[in-house]
């Protein structure tokens, strides 16, 4: 099978990563047809024999920062966002319908490696390669991104090492 | 604590995500089993990645979008290319206008410098703009033309219709509200079997009672026959076939629109 069937094959999981990224389906698909397109113009730069899938879900991630650097205002920063107000209750309703909006209040760069650990299973060091960070950066972003959202969905706060001391 | 073997966070890590072996496993398991707290934010992240699969892993079945297709590879080129000549067309168009508007000396400005020729050249610019248009051409779509009429009809404050032009081989494929000089302006598409299209282009914001003769003007590649009659001024305009082709789709709306 050559690059183009196998690229074409990865369009749903492209799909499921970009709605989980961008939340709203009309973006997510917008995503991935942008990715698409680049990635069509950029194929001959694909190196045959590495990992087609981090190759795409790389042009994917750069696509994606380009247009949230083209509309800043709504992406929250890293480690500057304020404590949310905690859940007086919580249950299983309540707890999918937050899903959306929670991973849409985790830093950008949080929600990328959470993404793709949980829904692409990708391995430590592939999620490294496709974002381009070191391995160390990774296991940091993972383990705030998943105390962040724990805190938003089930309405415990964040663990103790990374709280601000009262 | 120092007693006992040492845990790092990216092994609790990698142990909600199931990936330690089974030594480091069980370390962890024995670590978690003295401090609930810990055990209960492991189990909460577990928790957390199923929910995360069970809300989006159906996207993967959901059929894929026209413009993805479904296989082959050229298609998301072709849009691309379709896209960029979308693009280019809308470049050129604009540039026309401009072109238009910041010189007078024109001929085709300068002929009479009326409304009615302005309007021609503005139904040009609209058949450029929209008639290559393979996704988007119309807002709303013959399927639902009664819903279309009355829509424009209000928008431009008169009861509108869209001529039948089946007997001149062109059948509607909708159409779409537009901005023009001092107001809305309503623009009609039609095609024939070949491909071909039409478009119609009213506008009511002429003012004043007047008329003007059935006359031709042609800019660039898009021919266009114009007529104002009392308040209402009508362009019908095609780039893809010869004068006396739209002369006689022309005609046809005409006798619809002004019946004697």
């Amino acid at each position: 099978m050559d690059e183009a069937e196998r690229l074409v094959e990865l369009i749903p999981r492209l799909r499921r990563y970009a709605r989980a990224l961008v939340g709203d389906r009309a973006a997510a698909d917008d995503l991935v047809q942008d990715t698409l397109e680049r990635a069509w113009a950029k194929l001959h730069l694909y190196r045959r024999g590495t990992d087609l899938r981090a190759w795409l879900f790389t042009v994917m991630h750069n696509v994606h920062v380009n247009k949230v650097r083209a509309t800043r205002a709504t992406d929250p920063l890293e480690d500057e966002m304020p404590e949310l107000a905690q859940r007086a209750s919580q249950g299983d309703a309540l707890m999918v319908r937050d899903l959306d909006r929670s991973i849409s209040l985790l830093p950008a760069e949080q929600r990328s490696v959470l993404l793709l650990v949980t829904l692409e299973d990708m391995s430590y060091d592939e999620v490294a390669r496709t974002l381009g960070i070191p391995i160390g950066t990774v296991m940091s972003r993972l383990s705030r991104a998943r105390d962040k959202l724990r805190a938003m969905m089930l309405g415990v706060p964040a663990s103790g090492k990374l709280k601000l001391v009262k | 604590m120092s007693d006992e073997p040492q845990v790092t966070d990216s092994e609790l890590q990698a142990y909600a995500d199931g990936r330690l072996s089974e030594e480091r496993s069980r370390a962890v398991e024995a670590w978690l089993a003295a401090r609930p707290d810990d055990a209960e934010r492991i189990a909460a992240y577990r928790r957390l990645g199923e929910e995360l699969r069970r809300a989006y892993d159906p996207v993967l079945d959901e059929p894929l979008p026209d413009w993805l297709g479904s296989s082959r590879a050229p298609r998301p080129r072709w849009h691309r290319l379709a896209r960029i000549a979308g693009w280019m067309t809308l470049g050129i168009a604009l540039g026309v206008l401009a072109g238009w508007q910041l010189n007078d000396s024109r001929p085709f400005a300068a002929s009479r410098g009326d409304l009615g020729t302005a309007m021609a050249h503005r139904a040009a610019v609209a058949h450029a703009v929209y008639s290559p248009e393979v996704r988007h051409p119309v807002e709303v779509g013959a399927d639902q033309e009664a819903h279309l009429v009355a829509w424009l009809s209000k928008r431009l404050g008169t009861q509108l219709r869209a001529p039948k032009l089946e007997a001149v081989g062109y059948s509607l494929v909708g159409g779409r509200l537009l901005p023009g000089e001092n107001g809305p302006v309503a623009h009609f598409m039609y095609q024939c079997n070949q491909g071909t299209r039409v478009t119609l282009y009213v506008r009511t914001d002429l003012g004043g009672n007047r008329e003007t003769a059935f006359r031709y003007a042609r800019e660039g590649s898009v021919g266009v026959f114009y007529w104002v009659d009392s308040k209402v001024g009508y362009a019908v305009s095609s780039a893809d076939i010869s004068k006396d082709a739209l002369l006689n789709v022309a005609n046809a709306a005409y006798q619809q629109l002004n019946p004697p």
